[in-house]
């Protein structure tokens, strides 16, 4: 068995694991020893493939296995990374793992919670390896049905409304992708459904101008792009911490991955000819993504507007077409999901303790719980893209491809864009002034306490990872930028 | 004549083996002999599904009457299964004092249907495949009516055979039409007569209309709320499932080889037909409070889904259409195992009555979860990819905008489905249905189905095999 596979199998021995498991530490026995052997197995998977790349393999996928399932539609359960995978599934391991420990404290249906989030983490470790469109696609949807369940039991406030409108919208953009993805099989002459393979073939331009806006939609909805990002505040808002960190920082990842791997690699001319539209969609939810977020006052709303605006600005930047603005993209996808898993993870602790999420009732945490203070605010400061902090190096490499775009439309475009790093500064150092620093609002508070070894601990790992990625990105991008360039040479040819 | 060629009809003679003995030893059964009756029935039929299970060379016997294929083995073994799964669902309904009388005729009844759809799946002649049609028909009625003294199984039973009889009779009239315009009711020579005067596409019209009742598609459906709620439940899910499975088999071999010259007709009407079911059903389906509605509104969707595999007309669409009735037959009567096991134990059925039943039930709630996801089309669970082998048995013919109509759909259907698993998991409930303890023959088919969901689809054999026959057809 290829050892790609294990990032499949081993949430699935979790899933398996947590069936017989009936105290609450057994249960935590086997999530963290599951999340602990998949950050391992990441960190392996990124020194193998360093290696790798290092000694010279130029192909374009790594590790590829395939074993025949349905072998009269073309359906294989293959695998395969190349860079771009390769930092999605780290990113995914990280979070996970810093999942699991923010979670440390749940106290309804434990065992029922992990085995969602197991299953959920079986999606999203499978869509990032599979290379078949059919494997990609069914991961993707595995990975959203525990979306309802975990959002609508453990979740709160208007939980079972914000579960419904969340999987009804996602499914939605699913059936999109479906559509989209049977054109290009049967538009390509039907003979692969590998994404490799099916790169080399051509769909005739008449079917790819109906099926690129599909598949591309159907990925936009979870990637939040204006206007099917409605699903997404609700949802982050009323989803319990552990979910809104992965579904913020892994699961809207697979919509941005998904639009340019199979939308825009697999029908570049219905890209080329269409990506105005789109782009001008993606700077709306830039701009009014950061809007949306100075006009909230509960926290978790403000980080899921400014979710919004920063995952539109991975598809902004993968729709710019160019090398240095998609690896931006893919940068900005690592950074934006460490960055917004940290915030939603301080969020859940600052709320277990406070039992409020609004910024106008809480003020001067710094002085109660010291750690989570200054978490937050190195969170704030990676958000507004500090230099040092993943944040600037994403936004930068992004706006710099931007620039690359003469023409009227891109620029005026990249400018909104830009502009909205300012508004992002708005609404992070109001809320970091507010209740970080600020006068107490709440004589109650005064009793709190800092946070406790298993919070520190999710909370390092995201930091440890936000800094890595800030101060030292040349790694990253660099193996990233190595994967991007053949796909973007295939995109403009 | 030589009567010796008759016995190449194995699996009805198998049948008609089983219901003659079950047919003795229920009058001869000693008073002891009463509970070992159902015991004695179950594993006679499982052992006429099994002797049955493995497929032989295609032949014809009486001039062509009577067709055997590969594929009808499978089709056959599928509705086999189906109804082994159906008895086991009711073997303590039929231990209940009022219904132990009638257990010889429960049986009897029910696998004198399904010899009718062995009929009907393997007839050559119009005429044979009349006389299955109304040997499936006549005996479900007594069996919708088997509570006789509940007034809304009697009503069902009435609008069932009423309509029933009444569909018949418009098929019947539709071959007639057939005979006439053409002067044979063999499907071979038919497949080369037919022209398609207008006179032939009347017939066919009308003859499907028969068909058309069987499997509930809009709008030949408007029996199938009252009746699915007035009959017993386990006889619900045998009409939903094992009926309609044989129905729509064969509407689709009828197209294919009969009626191939009138393709350029029957798609849009097929069309049509399969986006009113699945739209108007879906929005039914919202609505409905009772389960056993809801299921039958769900039924008639699925039936829609379905007809996308017929629409395509391809080998491809043989294979996924068989397949689809494979899935939805452990997927249904999870649901319907479920839905009969609540009800018998505490009487409750509606979605209001399942609420918090994750708390006293997590098992039944949790299978009842499993076949909801999958007939909703969830992966991993089965019911994802029988869905995805339909639609691209209908995009591959370009029917693009066909396919889309039937994803937005799936939506419209999650959400309903999503209501169910909402009342069991979501849902507080202070005092929640009652924690039940069911019979081994029930708990039996739910692990069965269970597996077959959670099972067949990562096998992928099970379709290849299943296409590997449909592609001679």
């Amino acid at each position: 068995m290829n050892f790609l596979s294990l990032f499949v199998v081993v949430p699935l021995l979790m899933l398996a694991g947590l069936f017989p498991a009936r105290t609450m530490r057994q249960i935590r026995a086997v999530a963290v020893t599951g999340a602990s052997l998949l950050m391992v197995l990441a960190c392996w998977l990124v020194w193998m493939y360093l290696a790798e790349r290092s000694s010279g393999n130029t192909s374009e996928m790594l590790f590829t296995a395939e074993t025949v399932w349905y072998p009269s539609l073309h359906i294989n359960y293959s695998v395969g990374v190349d860079g771009i995978s390769v930092a999605m599934i780290l990113l995914s391991a990280i979070i996970v793992f810093a999942g699991v420990f923010a979670s440390w404290k749940m106290e309804h249906l434990p065992r029922e919670f992990f085995l969602w989030f197991s299953l959920l983490a079986i999606g999203v470790f499978g869509f990032f390896i599979s290379t078949n469109l059919f494997t990609m696609f069914m991961f993707y949807e595995i990975a959203l049905i525990p979306m309802y369940l975990l959002i609508g039991v453990w979740g709160t406030g208007k939980k079972e409304y914000s579960a419904m409108k969340l999987i009804l919208m996602l499914m939605g953009g699913s059936a999109l992708l479906l559509v989209g993805i049977f054109g290009i099989y049967y538009g390509s002459g039907a003979s692969t459904l590998t994404i490799t393979e099916l790169a080399a073939l051509t769909i005739p331009i008449e079917l790819q101008r109906y099926f690129f806006p599909l598949t591309f939609m159907g990925f936009g909805v979870l990637g939040a792009l204006f206007p099917f990002h409605t699903w997404s505040p609700d949802g982050h808002a009323s989803a319990p911490t552990a979910v809104s960190m992965l579904h913020a920082g892994v699961l809207m990842k697979l919509g941005g991955y998904g639009a340019f791997r199979v939308a825009m690699y697999l029908m570049p001319e219905a890209a080329g000819e269409m990506s105005w539209i789109f782009l001008i969609l993606t700077g709306i939810s830039v701009v009014y993504g950061a809007f949306g977020a100075i006009h909230q006052t509960d926290l978790k709303y403000i980080n899921a507007y400014s979710s919004v605006s920063h995952c539109g600005l991975v598809l902004f930047a993968i729709l710019m077409g160019n090398e240095t603005s998609t690896t931006g993209a893919i940068l900005q996808m690592v950074s934006h999901g460490l960055m917004t898993a940290l915030f939603f993870a301080l969020i859940g602790m600052i709320y277990g303790r406070t039992h409020t999420r609004l910024v106008t009732e809480m003020g001067g945490l710094m002085k109660v719980m010291p750690f989570l203070g200054v978490s937050y605010v190195i969170a704030g400061m990676a958000s507004l893209g500090l230099p040092g902090l993943s944040g600037f190096v994403a936004e930068m490499t992004i706006f710099v491809g931007a620039f690359q775009e003469p023409d009227l439309l891109h620029r005026v475009l990249t400018f909104g864009a830009i502009a909205s790093i300012v508004i992002t500064a708005v609404y992070i150092l109001r809320v970091v002034g507010k209740i970080i620093f600020g006068p107490m609002a709440d004589r109650h508070h005064e009793q709190l306490t800092d946070a406790v070894w298993h919070e520190r601990l999710s909370v390092g790992v995201l930091i440890a990872a936000i800094v890595a990625v800030g101060s030292f990105p040349y790694w990253l991008s660099e193996m990233i930028n190595e994967s991007v360039a053949p796909l973007i040479t295939h995109i403009l040819r | 004549m030589d009567y010796s060629s008759l016995l190449h009809m194995r699996e009805e003679l198998s049948l008609l083996g089983v219901m003659i003995v079950l047919l003795i030893y229920d009058i001869f059964k000693s008073e002891n002999g009463k509970t070992v009756f159902q015991i004695v029935a179950l594993l006679v039929v499982a052992a006429h599904t099994f002797a049955n299970i493995v497929p032989r060379d295609a032949f014809e016997i009486a001039g062509g009457m009577y067709t055997y294929k590969p594929i009808h083995t499978v089709l056959k073994s599928i509705l086999n299964i189906g109804t082994l799964i159906v008895f086991m669902q009711s073997y303590s309904f039929l231990e209940q004092p009022e219904n132990r009388i009638k257990k010889g005729e429960f049986y009897f009844l029910t696998l004198a249907t399904l010899l009718g759809m062995y009929v009907m799946i393997s007839a050559g002649h119009f005429l044979l495949f009349f006389i299955g049609l109304e040997m499936a028909s006549i005996p479900m009625a007594t069996l919708v009516v088997f509570d006789k003294y509940s007034r809304k199984s009697s009503e069902a039973g009435i609008k069932y055979i009423l309509s029933a009889v009444f569909a018949s009779g418009i098929s019947v009239y539709g071959l007639s039409f057939l005979y006439a315009s053409t002067g044979t009711l063999y499907f071979d020579d038919l497949a080369t007569i037919i022209t398609g005067t207008p006179l032939e596409i009347l017939a066919f019209v009308f003859f499907s209309a028969g068909l058309f009742f069987k499997i509930a598609l809009v709008p030949f459906h408007l029996w199938t709320a009252d009746v699915y709620e007035g009959a017993q439940t386990n006889i619900t899910s045998y009409l939903s499932v094992v009926s309609k499975g044989a129905a729509v088999v064969v509407l689709f071999t009828l197209s294919v080889k009969v009626f191939a010259p009138l393709a350029g007709q029957w798609k849009p009407l097929y069309y049509v037909l399969a986006v009113a079911s699945i739209t108007l059903a879906n929005l039914f389906a919202l609505r409905q409070q009772n389960l056993k509605r809801f299921l039958a509104f769900s039924s008639i969707s699925q039936a829609g889904y379905i007809m996308l595999a017929v629409i395509s007309g391809t080998p491809l669409g043989m294979a996924s259409l068989v397949y689809y009735v494979l899935v939805y037959l452990f997927s249904n009567l999870a649901a319907f195992g479920v839905v009969s096991v609540v009800e018998q134990h505490t009487g409750k059925l509606t979605i209001d009555d399942y609420n918090g039943l994750y708390r006293s039930n997590p098992r039944l709630s949790f299978v009842m979860m499993l076949s909801l996801f999958s007939l909703a089309g969830i992966p991993p669970f089965v019911g994802f990819f029988s869905k995805y082998f339909v639609f691209s048995a209908a995009a591959q013919q370009g029917l693009y905008v066909l396919v889309f109509i039937a994803l937005l759909n799936t939506i419209v259907s999650l959400f309903y489905y999503l209501k169910v698993i909402k009342a069991m998991f979501l849902t507080e409930n202070e005092t929640p249905a009652a924690s039940i303890r069911s019979s081994l023959p029930l708990r039996l088919s739910l692990i069965i189905c269970t597996a077959g969901i959670l099972i067949i689809g990562l096998l992928g054999t099970v379709f290849e095999t299943i296409g590997s026959m449909s592609f001679g057809l």
